[in-house]
């Protein structure tokens, strides 16, 4: 679905007989010269919505910092949470881990049909964390940091898990474990994570969330985010397992969600299952993990290098950058907004279209791509070609309808307006 | 999202602004409705931040919780709340007027108004619901008592968000709601709940178009959020600061100092969508009302009426947390039967509903070409009046003979079609009548449509429909959990947890 001129074969074959475009190279060379933007579960999880989009697939394959891009380019993300927000999800999540989980494991046993009356509790939270005092703000400073102590936070994650399975220990609970998961190519470390329990033989993810349930129901969008972001952590866990020689599957794809019952602060907890959840995840990880065939058809002189100069200011000109931009393919849709960095640049892009008034309304257009061609083919202006003859058909129809009820309605309207004035 | 609103959104995005999709309004406005803005702090399940409230577009009352994370001044600004609503509420249980119920077998009074609450957009609805389930099982007395009016404003609230899922009601509407219900703005239905985006697009302020205006809406220094939640930002740089000098203050001038200062802050918040709300009400008073809201505002009376008498027995229990297996089987039923009603009742209000109908098959509409008013159809027992038209149409015509139609103009009569003929790129319809033409063999005047009128006919009916049979609550079967286990209430209801 690129777009025509964008494509040039001869260049593209050129390049994979010298043999020069080894993907990550490409890719390090379309992020420029800064150190990858990091995923968190949450960018992960966004992978999977809309995982249509070619622009977004490449960027975070490439792990460009999307938000920077966007500002630079002029269309700024409305992104970040509210400080209360943030300090009730902290102060939750501390609560319900105090006394060594003992609250935990009590809705793990009461949830998860468990039976272990007490659990080993681990924390390995890094002390240097950045998290660990300032919140989430400094999760972009901290993804831009060096790999080598989270890959040192993963080891002694691995190093805990591995330890309590091969000691047959009765139950552990591990608090801020650091969990890795390749994505496309590059290891992404997911911390701080949710808890892991690891009891009578099985692996549980535990996430912590501090929207309310409220008499037995949550916010369903809020649930859904939960699930995505967990099976995540799932499908890190059973990588952890398989990298220690154990049966992945042992990971069990029913997370525990606790998150504060009704009005309270009291904890309450409900069982997600994520099969589904993981089955989308790992068709989209799959696919960016074949990202040569998308960087195959693309100019060999492409980068979204911002060229940060010494105090760290992005120097390239916008408009070189929204051409750069504009080489790649997005699919737009609205849901976008809420959910990529870079919505508002291709919002923009698609201003005209029929997609960018939302799927449903593209669909009951009969899938015409631009608002000028369904008014074309509305009014009779543009002859329809043999595919359009059906939707054009339908289109007039509408539109002799719509002209005829409003034409009807206008006389209408003005008689009842009078004749109902007291 | 039909074809049609499909449309009429693309032809917004090319005349950049908004497009008719109705030409009568659809929802009762209340001649003072009660405009209800508001504002939540993030993060928390449910509390109030503050609101701004009043019947009176140059009068409003703006309340505040100078900290909301205290439940103390929760429900505090619960009883001002009620303080604001519970009169505007009572003001309506005056004049009554007596109908009939029960098909004719009873006589019940009717308040001839009910109150009505008009809220930015659903999720104000949401808010409005929980703050119901929040204050409703409250106790007056022992340990965490709070005003007597706070339980009562609880029931009340519940009440309301109970309607706003009724399909046309208007006892609690959401602006975003009724605006693009009339409406079709060129962006999207998702950037249509943002209130300032969807004015701008439907009445854009004089030398802008309506995707400007919308576009400069988006920005919430300009426009703060219509709620409940507000800016991320405004709470960074504005609001937490000003609530911790709140907390922060030594003395009492401090504290009232740091109040003004707060109420000065949520004020400028609320303020433009203040605005937007009447803004939204005016617009809307623009168009005629359909001819079929009357009866649905009738409905919400009765609802009203029947609920007010129960809160006014003095034996009045809060609503339970959920609804038992009948009662949710029977709400689904009443639910169910209001919905086929709406859309029903719409299409017959608004040929550009019914529109919308033509162009799926569910209903055509042309010109009369012959009529026998007079035929009689004397196979029977009795002869009866059973005339025929013949309708000429242009629209796509799936249905088949023996479909029964109805016509808006004459919803008593029954149309049955008879035959389904092409004729020079149209198709001949011909109809028999039953009904809706007295007793004699002679059809009245006006009862028979006559050559040359232009008349619809669709699918669509309104007639009454019984309630499904359920059994008693307490004949529950086990397939749905038994019978309910004991009363619902509990003392630990009131004595609920609060963060």
């Amino acid at each position: 679905m690129y777009r025509a001129g964008v494509v040039n074969p001869v260049r593209s074959a050129q390049r994979s007989e010298t043999g020069g475009c080894d993907a990550r190279g490409w890719l390090a060379r379309l992020r420029g010269p800064l150190p990858p933007h990091r995923h968190t579960a949450r960018t992960i999880a966004a992978l999977t919505r809309n995982p249509g989009c070619h622009r977004r697939a490449l960027l975070d394959s490439a792990g460009v910092d999307k938000q920077r891009l966007a500002r630079q380019v002029g269309f700024p993300a409305r992104v970040g949470q509210s400080p209360f927000a943030i300090a009730r999800s902290a102060a939750f999540a501390a609560q319900v881990t105090a006394d060594g989980g003992a609250e935990l494991l009590r809705l793990a046993r009461e949830r998860l049909g468990l039976t272990i009356s007490e659990a080993r509790y681990v924390d390995l939270r890094r002390p240097d964390h950045p998290l660990a005092a300032a919140g989430v703000e400094a999760q972009a400073a901290d993804r831009a940091a060096e790999a080598a102590p989270l890959e040192d936070a993963y080891a002694a994650t691995r190093a805990t898990i591995s330890d309590a399975v091969r000691r047959g220990d009765a139950g552990v609970l591990l608090d801020h474990p650091t969990l890795r998961l390749e994505v496309a190519g590059q290891p992404a470390y997911l911390e701080p994570g949710p808890l892991a329990l690891a009891a009578e033989g099985r692996h549980h993810v535990i996430t912590i969330k501090s929207f309310a349930i409220l008499d037995g129901q949550a916010d369903p969008a809020k649930v859904s985010a939960a699930a995505i972001e967990s099976a995540v952590y799932v499908l890190a866990l059973r990588h952890l397992l398989a990298d220690i020689g154990h049966d992945a599957e042992l990971v069990s794809p029913e997370v525990l969600l606790v998150c504060p019952r009704d009005f309270s602060n009291q904890p309450t907890a409900a069982v997600l299952d994520v099969r589904k959840q993981l089955g989308v995840l790992r068709r989209q990880l799959a696919r960016m993990a074949r990202v040569e065939a998308l960087l195959a058809s693309l100019p060999p002189d492409l980068t979204f290098d911002l060229a940060v100069d010494a105090e760290g200011v992005p120097t390239r000109p916008p408009e070189e950058l929204a051409a750069a931009l504009r080489s790649v393919a997005a699919r737009y849709t609205p849901e976008c907004l809420a959910v990529c960095e870079l919505a508002y640049f291709c919002r923009q892009e698609a201003a005209g279209t029929t997609a960018a008034l939302g799927r449903s309304v593209q669909e009951q257009l009969g899938g015409v791509e631009s608002v000028e061609t369904v008014l074309g083919l509305a009014s009779g202006r543009l002859t329809p070609q043999d595919e359009q003859a059906e939707v054009a058909a339908l289109l007039r129809a509408a539109a002799r309808l719509r002209a005829e009820a409003l034409s009807a309605a206008a006389p209408r309207t003005e008689e009842q307006s009078e004749v109902r004035r007291p | 999202m039909s074809t049609l609103t499909a449309l009429a959104r693309v032809q917004a995005v090319a005349a950049g602004v908004a497009q008719p999709i109705a030409t009568v309004r659809h929802v009762h406005l209340a001649e003072r409705p009660m405009v209800v803005v508001p504002l939540t702090l993030a993060g928390e399940a449910n509390a109030p931040l503050a609101a701004m409230v009043g019947a009176d577009p140059d009068a409003p009352r703006l309340l505040i919780v100078p900290e909301p994370r205290n439940r103390d001044l929760r429900f505090a600004f619960a009883a001002e709340l009620a303080a604001a609503l519970l009169p505007y509420i009572d003001a309506h249980c005056g004049e009554t007027e007596l109908v009939a119920a029960d098909r004719g077998r009873e006589v019940r009074h009717r308040y001839r108004d009910a109150p009505q609450v008009l809220v930015p957009n659903t999720a104000s609805v949401s808010f409005l619901r929980l703050l119901g389930r929040s204050t409703r099982f409250r106790r007056t007395d022992g340990a965490h008592a709070v005003h007597p009016s706070v339980p009562l404003l609880g029931q009340w609230l519940t009440f309301l968000a109970e309607r706003a899922e009724y399909p046309g009601s208007s006892l609690l509407v959401a602006m975003t709601e009724a605006l693009a219900l009339h409406w079709a703005t060129g962006q999207s239905a998702l950037e249509d709940q943002n209130l300032a985006a969807l004015l701008g697009w439907i009445d854009p302020p004089p030398g802008r178009s309506g995707a400007e205006a919308a576009a400069l809406a988006e920005d919430p220094a300009v426009w703060p959020p219509a709620g409940p939640l507000t800016d991320p930002e405004f709470d960074r740089t504005r609001l937490a600061p000003a609530i911790a000098e709140y907390q922060a203050a030594a003395d009492e001038r401090a504290r009232r100092r740091a109040y003004a200062t707060l109420e000065e802050l949520l004020r400028s918040q609320l303020a433009p969508t203040w605005e937007l709300m009447w803004r939204g009400v005016a617009r809307l008073r623009r168009l005629p009302p359909g001819e079929r809201v009357a009866n649905r505002w009738a409905v919400d009376r009765t609802a009203f009426t029947e609920y007010a008498d129960y809160v006014r027995s003095g034996e009045s229990r809060p609503q339970p947390r959920r609804d038992g297996a009948v009662a949710a089987a029977q709400r689904l039923d009443r639910w169910e039967r209001a919905q086929a009603s709406y859309a029903a009742q719409r299409a017959y209000d608004d040929p550009l509903v019914l529109a919308d109908y033509r162009l799926t098959g569910e209903a055509f509409a042309g010109v009369v070409t012959a009529a026998q008013p007079d035929r009689v159809d004397d196979r029977g027992k009795r002869p009866v009046l059973r005339p025929r038209i013949e309708v000429v149409t242009e629209d796509w015509m799936p249905l088949r003979p023996g479909a029964v139609v109805y016509s808006p103009a004459r919803p008593r009569q029954r149309a049955t079609v008879v035959s389904v003929t092409p004729r020079d790129g149209a198709t001949a319809v011909v109809l028999e009548l039953a009904g809706g033409m007295g007793r004699s063999l002679t059809a009245p005047p006006g009862s028979v449509p006559a050559v040359g009128e232009w008349v619809a006919y669709t699918t669509l009916t309104d007639e009454y429909r019984p309630p499904a049979a359920f059994p008693a609550p307490e004949e529950t079967p086990w397939t749905h959990g038994g019978p309910p286990v004991g009363d619902e209430l509990t003392e630990q209801d009131a004595d609920e947890d609060w963060s």
